[in-house]
């Protein structure tokens, strides 16, 4: 698909559709929404692109390397934040327990670790949509 | 029929029986009575903007309470890609080998 009505528009509405998707994953503690909600938007909008405009282009934007990092990171950074309970005293994962300030209520610096946690988780299934696809359109090609 | 069908027929309609005895027992959908209506629910609603500092509440469920969860469900999408690069990847190496 090398139409050029459709580059245009996606050229045009795909930078909206990623930033709504950080938006979802950034807000998921005070809005509607969450980590795995806002990954697979912001997955889609690199799919769609992949798909319009081919699939050198699209591995030029999200290149392997990247993904296979965050691939294997993120999960890391889950259990790195589940660390942080443990060097505070306090069981695996926990949050209020371990003493972390929890901020003020619906601002987005709320909610001590879940914040971070839901972006790490994110960014994960974000990587993970593009890989799947991307791997499956390689070997098709 | 073969005795052996007739047997095999038998039991699947006793097995039928007993999953739709149990289905007959289960408590009608969306009632205040029901054991699924219990405390838990209740202390998510109650406490879970105190306990997390999080507006969300399903966040709050996701991301605090049911932490270990989402770690390992996490760990399954790693599981799923691993899966899928291995099977589909075709790399091609020098030495002939694949």
């Amino acid at each position: 698909m090398r139409d050029f009505i459709l580059k245009r528009v996606a050229a045009l509405l795909l930078p909206f559709i990623q930033m709504y998707g950080l938006y979802v994953i950034l807000h998921g503690h005070v809005s509607p929404g969450g980590s795995f909600a806002g990954g697979i938007v912001v997955g889609l909008a690199f799919i769609a692109f992949t798909t319009i405009y081919g699939l050198e282009r699209g591995r030029a934007k999200v290149p392997e390397k990247v993904t296979t990092l965050v691939e294997s990171y993120g999960t890391l950074w889950y259990g790195i934040m589940g660390m942080v309970g443990i060097f505070k005293g306090a069981p695996f994962l926990a949050n209020k327990i371990a003493g972390i300030d929890l901020g003020e209520l619906g601002a987005l610096s709320s909610g001590g670790l879940i914040g971070l946690i839901g972006l790490g988780v994110g960014i994960r299934v974000a990587s993970t949509m593009i890989t799947l696809f991307s791997t499956m359109m390689e070997e098709e090609s | 029929m073969k005795l052996g069908t007739l047997a095999m027929l038998l039991i699947f309609l006793l097995a039928a029986y007993v999953v739709l005895v149990a289905v007959a027992e289960l408590p009608p959908y969306g009632m205040v009575g029901n054991p699924s209506h219990n405390q838990v629910s209740q202390r998510y609603i109650e406490n879970a903007w105190e306990e997390t500092g999080v507006l969300n509440m399903i966040t709050a469920i996701v991301l605090d309470y049911r932490a270990y969860d989402t770690m390992f469900e996490t760990i399954v999408l790693f599981t799923a890609v691993l899966a899928v690069i291995i099977t589909l990847k075709t790399t091609e190496r020098e030495g002939g080998g694949k």
